[in-house]
């Protein structure tokens, strides 16, 4: 009976869809195939019903066959995923997340991870399965080359799993530590790595990214907790309001995404080319903000009282001052320190013909942080630490290898594009990591290093030696190198933007409007307060020559009447 | 023509100065405090005080403008050359010579003439100046989108405090002058509305009707 209703049902289908040739067509295996009955279908997800407690979200991942498992590997757990979300994979691979490639329109670079240097670990390049463990995708070995066109290769756990257990080893190129893991295998945020549950991470899913999944990550930066940027931190996972009124749970709980909202898989904010001033000014009221601005929630004009003259002369401020400047006191805040300055040149030292380290720097929270390492030289860090103010357009244009530089000065690793007084410009904060990297005498061009390869004979992470150590960086990449090599000072520049304090907390006009303020030695701006103005100088100068000149008055009346000839005029 | 003690100073008159003189201590103060010559209270009360009081002396100003129109006071306040001379003459030479001051005041004119002048040039000049440039630093907000917005704002700074500098080398002179012929003396009128003036028989007659003589 009910193979007969099955045939008739498909027959049916087959008619009415005879127009639609795809349908059609899925509609033949059925009739082809009788041998298949209703009972003998795998059963389906089990949709809910309304005894059940209405869920958030349209699809329980939990319930789904396919993410049972059992996975071998992060890749199939993609491949599971792309089955029904099969555009995803290919979203992913035009974002920056994936590509480490961020091609600059307005200055004409080509940035990226995959293309630039930094003034911390360097290069990626001959570094990659170190480097690349915090890529969103499995097994980028080569930055020489993309990523493979292969969807399959996507991490898509690593933003989505909720189980809390998923994690990437820092040392696989993105893949997870998965049973048997390596004895002193470490994650990417440096704990002891633990076997991944690879089904239950995938049964875990859901959108949008918690604040751990960008934070495993983002966090680390640099090779460590807050390292890199100074305003992320692990701090953020949980923090006091004081620490961040948004991410706070006492304060808006926001997650990164909310700010950093989404398109296609492409997130909005970047270092690269920053909005420091509002890019939709003419939004109408409650339309959505597709960008990471704080001008996208707060407007231009956010200040509303309950003083209504302070309100209104704070938003005066607004043409030449971004919001993170004022709100923003310090960054570093919470108790996790950042690296303020990385002297790779007293790298490879040695004690006793061993590597060593000191740990001189006692953090907030507690822990002891290295000062000197062998295999990375001299740290200083800092806490709570006053941000370095520039204009700026949100522009960086970046120190690329086998650029020029002057080593009888500071090199810029990447520069602050931004006008004073201009339109598209406002003071804005930033870290400032002092450098000292390894660079080409003779061709006066910062060199590629390699620190990364246990086992190759040239790493300097375990050979302590420069000079294999650049050799094999720049024989890596192709480049031209005289074997001749010095340490450049550099500075590197990070936009602060995160840790926005509580308004209580702000920066008070006095930080600025005084002696040496904040803004002391930037131009295009009137501060009063940092000084006496010309036409103050001045009329200081009339000011005391009137008062000399009433006491030389003052004093000539009272002589003449000490001689017996004063004045008694009534 | 006798000297005779009558009302000069309204009681309109008299607010309208002491009001002129708390306020503008307070915007002294308070400016200075901006411009980083004392550090006594927080700056953004300094900013508050500032804005109240300024906006509270420029009403008062525009009833005072009022007031001197519609009563015909501001012809007290007109130049004129005649007795120049002599006054000037008095102030730099005389007064230590133990002379008398020309001047007799009259009822009509109650300011010698370099007094008249002072204060056309600081009713002409200085208090527009402070206000034109105190109302355009005000309302930066609305303007501050201008090409040059952050430029134009510091011509406007600069020239605001050169003004108030020299409204406060006005006050040293305009006090210092009182203790000539006794402070007292000259601070009395302001207070009490009574001072003695030269008066024609008439006026006299017409004052002594009105009741602004006190014998």
């Amino acid at each position: 009976m009910r193979q007969t209703a099955l045939r008739i049902t498909a027959l049916v289908s087959a008619v009415i869809l005879g127009q639609l040739p795809a349908y059609a067509q899925q509609a033949t295996p059925a009739e082809e195939t009788p041998a298949i009955g209703a009972q003998s279908r795998p059963a389906g997800p089990t949709p809910a019903h309304m005894s059940d407690p209405v869920s958030k979200s349209t699809a329980d991942h939990s319930k789904f066959m396919k993410l049972k498992g059992p996975f071998a590997s992060g890749t199939q757990v993609t491949e599971a995923c792309l089955s029904c979300h099969t555009e995803a994979g290919n979203q992913v691979m035009h974002s920056v997340h994936w590509k480490w490639e961020y091609q600059n329109e307005k200055t004409g670079q080509l940035l990226g991870k995959a293309h630039e240097m930094n003034a911390f670990c360097g290069n990626v390049a001959s570094n990659e399965v170190r480097c690349t463990s915090c890529h969103t995708g499995y097994g980028w070995t080569d930055v020489r080359a993309e990523m493979p066109d292969d969807p399959t290769k996507v991490d898509c756990l690593v933003c989505h799993d909720k189980s809390g257990q998923y994690t990437k080893q820092d040392n696989l190129a993105g893949e997870p530590p998965l049973e048997p893991v390596a004895t002193g295998a470490k994650t990417i945020t440096g704990e002891p790595a633990w076997p991944v549950d690879l089904a239950e991470a995938a049964q875990s899913v859901g959108p949008p990214p918690g604040r751990d999944n960008c934070g495993n990550c983002h966090f680390y930066g640099g090779g460590g907790d807050n390292v890199k940027h100074g305003d992320l931190s692990s701090v953020l996972f949980d923090p006091p309001r004081d620490v961040d009124v948004h991410m706070s749970p006492d304060g808006g709980n926001f997650v990164c995404a909310t700010c950093h909202v989404s398109d296609k898989h492409v997130f909005e904010g970047s270092r690269y080319e920053t909005d420091v001033v509002d890019p939709h000014p003419d939004r109408m009221a409650g339309a959505g903000h597709d960008a990471a601005a704080c001008q996208s929630c707060h407007s231009d004009t956010p200040h509303k009282g309950p003083n209504v003259l302070i309100a209104a002369k704070l938003n005066d401020h607004t043409d030449t001052l971004a919001c993170q400047t004022c709100h923003i006191p310090s960054f570093a805040r919470g108790g996790v320190a950042t690296k303020m300055k990385w002297d790779w040149s007293t790298a490879g030292k040695l004690k006793d013909g061993k590597p060593y380290s000191e740990e001189n720097y006692v953090q907030g929270n507690g822990e002891h942080l290295h000062t000197y390492l062998t295999i990375k030289g001299d740290f200083e860090y800092g806490e709570d630490v006053v941000p370095t103010y520039a204009w700026s357009n949100g522009e960086m244009t970046y120190t690329m290898p086998e650029e020029k530089i002057d080593p009888s000065k500071v090199v810029e690793i990447n520069k602050i594009g931004g006008t004073p007084g201009a339109a598209d410009s406002r003071i804005f904060p930033f870290k400032r990591l002092d450098g000292s990297q390894a660079y080409d005498k003779q061709r006066d061009v910062l060199l590629y290093n390699h620190v990364y390869g246990p086992g190759d004979g040239t790493a300097l992470w375990q050979y302590y030696d420069w000079e294999k150590s650049l050799k094999a960086g720049m024989d890596y990449v192709g480049l031209e190198y005289s074997g001749d090599f010095g340490f450049v000072d550099t500075y590197m520049y990070w936009p602060i933007t995160h840790m926005v304090a509580p308004k209580e907390d702000a920066v008070s006009c006095e930080s600025c409007h005084a002696q040496d303020g904040r803004m002391a030695n930037l131009a295009g701006i009137y501060v009063p307060g940092a000084g006496i103005n010309l036409g103050g100088k001045i009329g200081l100068a009339i000011f005391l020559m009137a008062i000399l000149g009433a006491f030389g008055h003052g004093l000539l009346r009272v002589i003449s009447r000490a001689k017996g000839k004063g004045d008694h005029h009534g | 023509m006798a000297e005779r003690c009558v009302k000069v100073y309204s009681r309109f008159n008299r607010l309208w100065h002491w009001s002129q003189v708390v306020s503008i201590f307070l915007l002294f103060f308070t400016g200075a405090r901006l411009l980083g010559l004392h550090q006594l209270g927080p700056f953004g009360l300094a900013v508050v005080v500032h804005t109240v009081v300024a906006l509270a002396l420029l009403l008062l100003w525009a009833f005072a403008t009022f007031w001197l129109f519609t009563t015909g006071g501001w012809r007290q306040f007109v130049p004129r050359l005649s007795g120049m001379w002599q006054v000037s003459r008095f102030y730099a030479y005389g007064v230590f010579k133990g002379e008398k001051h020309p001047y007799h005041k009259s009822f009509e004119h109650r300011h010698n003439p370099l007094q008249a002048a002072s204060y056309f040039v600081l009713k002409s000049a200085l208090f527009p100046a402070i206000w034109i440039s105190g109302i355009a630093y005000l309302s930066y907000g609305f303007w501050d989108h201008l090409d040059g917005g952050s430029f134009l704002l510091q011509i406007i700074a600069n020239f605001h405090v050169l003004a108030a500098f020299a409204i406060a080398s006005f006050v040293v002179i305009h006090v210092y002058l009182l203790t000539i012929g006794g402070f007292r003396h000259h601070v009395r009128p302001m207070v009490t509305g009574y001072e003695q003036v030269d008066l024609t028989p008439e006026a006299e007659a017409y004052f002594r009707q009105t009741g602004r003589i006190i014998d």
